[in-house]
Formats: structure tokens, sequence, C-alpha cells
């Protein structure tokens, strides 16, 4: 397969994209990409507030590769453990976009999770925010559902997302996150 | 006196925990990949306080960043906080934000709600 390069690039250029990684999200990778958006956005001299939740879209959009990197196809080979993530700013919004493999077993449940979070007002989302907080079971893994949960918090924003069939046991999903200046 | 303290990394707080004058600070940022690793010799330190507490005990929390998985370790902390409380140290639990910074303020709040020991919100300057 011939990769055109331009096309990437110029789609890249044409969506604003300032960084994005295709591969293993690993502990590292993580603390580095964060050091290298917080430069940036020091760059475009953002205002604190809007630093911050940057950051924090961030850290909850990453974290949640990181966590489930686990659910790459069992034949895919070298490539099995692999995500992708843009992040990109356009009239006037941070886009976080993040993709990666989920078990078609799972699709259902983060489907509903996802839905039920759409859903909520601001002042439902600060009441389940709680309510999972103090009684929810904390996994090994994160905060037991409380990420996308503090994500739609405090972007304001719905989630927007689709699954992808691929075969009969993984779909891709793919996370669109905007977070909106001045709000 | 007995101290418990952690240096502070980009992903973790700095921890000062002075058992002998039962003063508690968290300074920096919480955004561990593991956080129940990272908060365990914390909640076993405090558990140990809890023993035998001074009769005040003070908590300073100025945290400029924290991820949910560090939120519910944070909550484990404040629970170890509420029994001291409730068996007899006046705890006070000083919240530390930004002005600015809401998001840290509510989450202050959903504490505040959750856990029943004073909490005073303290605004700092960026």
């Amino acid at each position: 397969m011939m990769l055109d390069l331009f096309d990437f690039y110029d789609k890249m250029e044409r969506n604003n994209i300032l960084l994005s990684f295709k591969g293993d999200i690993t502990s590292d990778l993580l603390t580095s990409i964060l050091q290298i958006m917080e430069s940036k956005m020091d760059n475009f001299q953002e205002e604190p507030k809007t630093k911050k939740k940057v950051y924090n879209v961030l850290v909850e959009c990453l974290q949640n590769l990181y966590h489930h990197m686990d659910e790459a196809p069992v034949d895919s080979g070298e490539n099995g453990r692999s995500a992708i993530f843009m992040i990109g700013k356009l009239d006037g919004a941070y886009n976080v976009i993040t993709g990666n493999y989920i078990l078609n077993e799972n699709v259902t449940g983060l489907k509903s999770r996802l839905d039920e979070v759409n859903s909520l007002t601001k002042e439902e989302l600060k009441d389940y925010y709680k309510q999972i907080l103090n009684n929810g079971e904390m996994s090994l893994k994160g905060g037991g559902g409380l990420g996308m949960v503090d994500i739609a918090r405090k972007t304001g924003q719905k989630l927007h997302y689709t699954f992808q069939p691929i075969d009969e046991k993984v779909s891709f999903f793919s996370l669109n996150i905007k977070v909106t200046l001045n709000q | 006196m007995e101290k418990f303290t952690l240096e502070g990394t980009p992903k973790t707080p700095t921890i000062n925990f002075d058992l002998g004058s039962g003063v508690l600070e968290i300074k920096g940022r919480s955004i561990p990949e593991n956080s129940i690793e990272f908060y365990k010799p914390l909640v076993d330190n405090l558990e140990k306080y809890g023993l035998s507490p001074k009769p005040a005990t003070t908590v300073n929390v100025q945290l400029e960043y924290f991820n949910t998985s560090s939120s519910k370790c944070i909550l484990d902390v404040f629970k170890k906080l509420e029994a001291i409380h409730k068996g007899g140290s006046s705890v006070t639990i000083n919240w530390h934000y930004e002005e600015d910074d809401e998001d840290m303020l509510e989450a202050g709040e959903d504490y505040q709600a959750i856990i029943s020991v004073p909490f005073k919100m303290v605004q700092v300057a960026e």
C-alpha cells in the first residue's frame, strides 16, 4: 500500500490538528503529550480557565484510552495494542478525538452509559457524579465510569461517539469531545 | 516527631503529613494512571494517626488538577478524616482553589456534600 502523505497532511492541516498519535498508549507517552499540550496552550496565550478545562478533558480522554488498550483484536499482531488520538483547535474550540478497539460484547454497555450521560442536565450530571463517587465501585483501572460524567460536566457538551463494526470480535469506538472557549 | 512525606511529580502531588502536629498538606497535581497505588501509603498513615490523633487536625488541599481516578482515592482520604473527626479530634479541611477555577470549587463542594467534616473554601490568586 502506498500512503499519500500529502493527503494526510492536507486533511490534518484543514482540520487544524495540533497533535496526533497512533500506537501503543503508555504512561510516559501521556506525560509527554500533556507537557506538549500545556506549552502549546501557553504559546497560544490561552486563558488559565481554558487551559485548565482542556487539560482536564485531555487527561480523562487519554487515560481512558490507556486503560482500554487491552481490547484489541486477538490476531492483530504487532498493532494489537494500538489506539489513535488527535487534538485540534478549530472555530474557537478544542477538539479531542480518540479511537480504539472495543470488544463487541462491551459495546451495548458502553453505549447505554454514554447515552445516559448525554440525557442528563447539568444539575443531574452533578448528582450522578456524586452518586458514583460515593457509592460506585472503583476499579483498578480508573474511576469506575466517572470519566465520561466528568467530561460531560466540564465541557457542558454532549459526548459524540460512533461504533464501527470491524469483525465478529471487535468494533472501533471513536469519541469526539469539544471544549468550547469562553463558555 | 513522625512525618510522612512524598515529593511531587508531574502526575502526583506533594504530600506532607506531620503526624506529630496533626497537619496534612496535599499540593500539586494528582493525575496518576493508578491512583489506588499512589494513595495507599497516605491512607495507611491516616489509619495509624487515627489510633491516637491530636486534639485538632488541619488538612490543606491545594490541587491544580486531579483526575477522576484520584477523586475516589481523595474521598477515601476524607472518609478516614471523617472517622477521626467523629472520634474526637476536630478536623478542618481547607480546600484551596484558584480564582476563576469554578470546576475546582465545585469539586470541593461535591466533597463537602458527602463528608461530615467542616470544609473551608479558600480562594487563592492564580
